[in-house]
This record gives C-alpha cells, sequence and structure tokens, in this order.
C-alpha cells in the first residue's frame, strides 16, 4: 500500500510542478523542464528494451533522428503538427519492426554493435538523400507566429505529456505478460525459450515501443527548434545520455530512468556548464564509476526487489 | 499403439564429431525411460536435438505431429517439457514466479495471475510450497533441481526430458525425487531420464536405452539391461557388474 501512495504522491508532485511551470515560469525554465520531460521520455523508452529485455541498444540516436527527420517532413508537407509526431512515431516503430527482426537475432556486445550501426547508417542516408532530407544542409521548420514564452510552453507541454505517456507504458508494461516475459529474457533467454516463450516476439515488441517513444521525442525536439540536420538529430550523444540515465537511476526499474535522468540533468547543468572543455570526459569517467560501483543504478537493487 | 514420441535416425553431427548417430526410439504416455551412458555418449544431445536446441537429422514427432526442425519455443508448447543439467532458473525471480513462467509461456495459464495460482499448485505438488516467495538465487542445489522440475511440470506436458534431475542430491533427497518422478508418471506423462544413478535407474525405470558414443548399444529392461555385456564393457566397469551377480547370487 505504501508503495502505491508514494507512486501516487510523485505523479501529483510531478503533474503540479509541470502545471506550476506552465504557469508561472520563464522561456529559460520552460526550456529547461523541456530537455527534462525529453530525457525521461528517452531514459525510459531505452530502459523497456536495454534495462527490462537486457538488451543493451545504442540505437536511440537512430530512432530519435528518424522520427525528427519524419516529424519535419511531414510538417513541411502541411501536416499538423500533433498529427506529424505521432506519423514520427510511426514510422519508427514500424522501421524498428524490421531492424529489430534481424538485430535481435544478436546478444550482448553483439547487439550493442549493430544497433550502434544502425544510427551510423541512417545518419550516412540522411546525409546523403539530398533529394528528400537537404543533405547535410538540414531541413527549416515554417517558424511558428506566436511569442517566444507560448512557444516555449508549447513545446514544454509536447515533451512532458511524451514523457508522462512514456512512464505511463513502462508501468503498464512492467506488470503485464510481456514485462514478465521481458525480465525473463533478461535473465536467461534460451531457458525461457524451453518453456515456450517467443522471446524474438517478446523482444521485438519492446523495441517498438521504445522506438516509438524515440521517435516522437525526436519529431518534438525538431518542432521546437525549427532546423534539423543530420549531426544534431543522430548525434551519438543521444544513445549514451540515456543509457547513463536509466543506468544511473536503476536500469530494468520503472523509476529508475525517471530518477537518473532528473540526476543526470542536474549534473548536466551545474558541473558540465562550468567545466565545458571535458565534458566529454566527465561523461565518460561517469560511466565507468556506474558500471564498477552501482551496475544497478542508485535506486536498483531496492526499486526491483519491491517490484518482484 | 502409436507412441506419444517417435525418434527415427537422429544424427547430431558438430564437425567432425558425431555426437549422435542413426538414434529411433519411442516412448508411450506414463512411461519411465532411463537413457544413460558414459560421458560424452550423446545423452544430452538427444534432449536438446529432440527440443530443437541443436540442429539434427533425422525424424522427430510428437504426439502424432512432426517436430523436427521446429522451434524450440513451438515444441515446447506442443507439450514437451525439458530441465537442464546445470539448473537454470531465473535468479531474480521468486520461486513462484519461475514456475509461473513455465505455466504462462506455455500457453497453460492465460494470465499472469492464473499462472502464478497454477505455479502454487505445483509447487506443493514437488514440496517446495515453503519456498515459493525465496529467490531462486537464495535455494539450495537440491530444491533448484526440484525448482527445475516444477517449471517444466507447470507447463502441463505430456512428456518431460529430465537430465540428471538426481545428480548432487542426498540418499533423502533422491528418495523423494524418486517419489516425485513416480507420481508424474502416474498421472500419464511420460518420462525420459538421464541418469547416473544406477539404484534410481533400475528402481524407476520401465525400460533403459545405453548409448555410447553416439550408438545406442542396448534397449530393453533395467535387470536385463544392465546384465548386457556390452553395457558393462562400455559404461558399468567389471567391478560393478561382478558385484551386482553377487549381490543377485546371494
Amino acid at each position: 500500500m505504501s508503495e502505491r501512495w508514494m507512486v501516487g504522491f510523485a505523479t501529483t508532485a510531478a503533474i503540479g510542478a509541470a502545471l506550476g511551470l506552465l504557469y508561472w515560469a520563464g522561456a529559460y525554465e520552460l526550456r529547461l523542464g523541456t530537455i527534462l520531460a525529453m530525457y525521461i521520455a528517452l531514459a525510459t523508452g531505452w530502459n523497456l528494451i536495454g534495462g527490462m529485455a537486457g538488451y543493451p541498444s545504442f540505437a536511440t540516436a537512430a530512432f530519435f533522428g528518424l522520427g525528427a527527420y519524419a516529424g519535419t517532413l511531414t510538417q513541411v508537407k502541411g501536416v499538423p503538427m500533433v498529427l506529424a509526431w505521432t506519423f514520427a512515431a510511426v514510422v519508427a516503430a514500424t522501421v524498428a519492426l524490421a531492424i529489430g527482426w534481424i538485430v535481435l537475432r544478436l546478444r550482448g556486445h553483439y547487439f550493442a554493435i549493430a544497433s550502434f550501426a544502425v544510427v551510423i547508417v541512417l545518419r550516412e542516408v540522411a546525409t546523403n538523400w539530398t533529394g528528400l532530407t537537404g543533405g547535410g544542409m538540414g531541413v527549416s521548420l515554417p517558424m511558428l507566429q506566436s511569442s517566444m514564452l507560448a512557444q516555449a510552453r508549447l513545446f514544454f507541454a509536447a515533451q512532458a505529456v511524451l514523457a508522462a505517456l512514456a512512464v505511463a507504458i513502462s508501468l503498464f508494461v512492467a506488470y503485464s505478460k510481456l514485462g514478465f516475459a521481458l525480465g525473463c529474457i533478461r535473465q536467461n533467454e534460451s531457458a525461457a525459450g524451453m518453456l515456450g516463450l517467443d522471446a524474438r516476439r517478446a523482444k521485438t515488441a519492446a523495441f517498438c515501443i521504445s522506438s516509438a517513444i524515440t521517435g516522437a521525442a525526436g519529431a518534438i525536439y525538431a518542432s521546437s527548434i525549427f532546423y534539423i540536420d543530420p549531426s544534431d538529430v543522430f548525434d551519438i550523444l543521444l544513445s549514451v545520455k540515456p543509457i547513463i540515465m536509466a543506468m544511473l537511476g536503476g536500469a530494468g526499474t520503472v523509476a529508475g530512468p525517471i530518477l537518473g535522468a532528473t540526476l543526470f540533468m542536474i549534473l548536466e547543468q551545474t558541473v558540465w556548464a562550468n567545466f565545458l572543455s571535458v565534458h566529454s570526459a566527465i561523461l565518460g569517467a561517469l560511466v565507468v564509476v556506474i558500471a564498477m560501483f552501482v551496475p544497478r543504478g542508485l535506486f536498483g537493487r531496492r526499486l526491483r526487489r519491491r517490484l518482484a | 499403439m502409436s507412441a506419444l514420441l517417435e525418434v527415427q535416425g537422429l544424427t547430431v553431427r558438430f564437425g567432425g564429431l558425431c555426437a549422435l548417430n542413426d538414434l529411433s526410439l519411442r516412448a508411450q504416455p506414463g512411461e519411465i525411460l532411463g537413457l544413460i551412458g558414459p560421458n560424452g555418449a550423446g545423452k544430452t544431445t538427444f534432449i536438446n536435438a529432440v527440443t530443437g536446441a541443436v540442429k539434427a537429422t533425422g525424424s522427430v514427432n510428437f504426439n502424432g505431429r512432426s517436430i523436427s526442425g521446429l522451434q524450440s519455443f513451438k515444441i515446447a508448447r506442443l507439450g514437451l517439457a525439458r530441465t537442464y543439467q546445470i539448473v537454470q532458473p531465473f535468479p531474480e525471480m521468486s520461486a513462484l514466479d519461475n514456475v509461473a513462467a513455465g505455466a504462462l509461456f506455455s500457453g497453460a495459464a492465460p494470465s499472469l495471475a492464473k499462472a502464478r495460482e497454477q505455479a502454487e499448485a505445483v509447487l506443493e505438488q514437488v514440496g517446495l510450497g515453503r519456498e515459493a516467495h525465496s529467490f531462486a538465487e537464495e535455494l539450495t542445489l537440491a530444491q533448484r533441481k526440484r525448482l527445475e522440475v516444477a517449471k517444466g511440470l507447470a507447463s502441463n506436458p505430456r512428456m518431460l526430458l529430465l537430465d540428471e534431475v538426481n545428480a548432487g542430491l542426498n540418499a533423502a533427497e533422491i528418495d523423494e525425487a524418486l517419489q516425485l518422478i513416480r507420481s508424474i508418471a502416474a498421472a500419464g506423462v511420460a518420462i525420459l531420464l538421464v541418469e547416473h544413478l544406477m539404484r534410481v535407474v533400475s528402481g524407476l525405470c520401465h525400460r533403459v536405452i545405453v548409448l555410447h558414443h553416439g550408438r545406442m548399444i542396448a534397449d530393453g529392461q533395467p535387470a536385463r539391461v544392465l546384465a548386457d555385456e556390452a553395457v558393462i564393457e562400455a559404461y558399468l566397469g567389471r567391478r560393478y557388474a561382478e558385484r551386482m551377480t553377487v549381490a543377485v547370487g546371494g
């Protein structure tokens, strides 16, 4: 019962904070809130395949970029914004279905490298398919005819709704048959198969859901900055950061990625803003420290035990 | 009467090594079949080949349909369950959820809640009722072996392939395991038992098959097979045979 109480409290606090930001905050705070919401969506999305199923995907940047391009190109053609975001999620899920069916045959390091390759391939496609994507020149979206603050509010609300949706999906999956199956896959995939589990189907489902969330986040991001190019939306840091966040908080749990994303955001804003030149070195050091000392994340073991 | 499991000319090659050579056998519902032989004879390979874990040539029919070349999870759903020689639990899950996985993935239970309900009954049946909420990694070896059986049993199988479920158990634990296996077979489930303990084989099996270098060298009732010259030569050893003769003679 106390767990349910905590979840209720956290939900209320999050909604309160979001509404507070919408009404009282300025454009700068709203932009920080937008980044945080996006991080939560990305970390939660990654966690479905990377945490729950234990498949360390580096493909987040691929589906983020794919979603960004799908959303932008349809908006350029005149499709309304929200519809374009939805379309981006569908495109990401569809491509994930095709790619996942193949790369999810691989395990561990092999899967990680294959998923990383997906980012590079899609980035190359976006760079070279000039007729569709504008190539390295990127694509611009028409500016919105509203005030800066109104825009900041709109995109914050969009990423926040996506983050809430992602968490709701994650919570639903965690307690469903699919989540149970993913846990078994993470712990012993061949034994799960021998009990009759179609592991490939479960993994692919998780990969598709994860990619849909990531694609939508990319599309909203693209709308919010009005201009995208391949090096920005297929940035490999977009793959690495969600992994760090989820692992920092506790991969495989519902709350872990949320807490991890928040903590990461605080780190990024305070420490890193002051050490811009060694920014990547600190990121690398953080990965090593997490892997060595808290492989289950700061909140991981406790949360997982409670959920089990 | 048509057999539940019918294997014809099963052959498995690992490169130049022929791990299983032209093996044929049948099993009836409720039958307890022993599979014995020295290490490396192909016993586990046989289980792997039948359950689709390794590629094999030859034909395997189960419950009236061909399962050759079928994926493992599909074979499991048809009611052919196995255990592993080296136990394969889901370590971070409770014993209850481990068994529930067997009920859920095989299709024996329609939902997770139902699967847990069924798992509880199965845990009772194998004597792990009190361990339901312990994590699998916290169980003793004997308990983990029984957990393996429970996972297979929860799928409501027609046939269970048990790979050395008694290895490493003490005498009292073995007695319990024997009773359990007997009761499962009595319910009509066919059992194939890979075993090294002759006490278990002779006391439990209706029929024994002996493998040596991937070939079947004997097939018949335990007493007859264990007295067979070729079996003694390949597996049991002279001294065991002499002891048996003395025991039988005295």
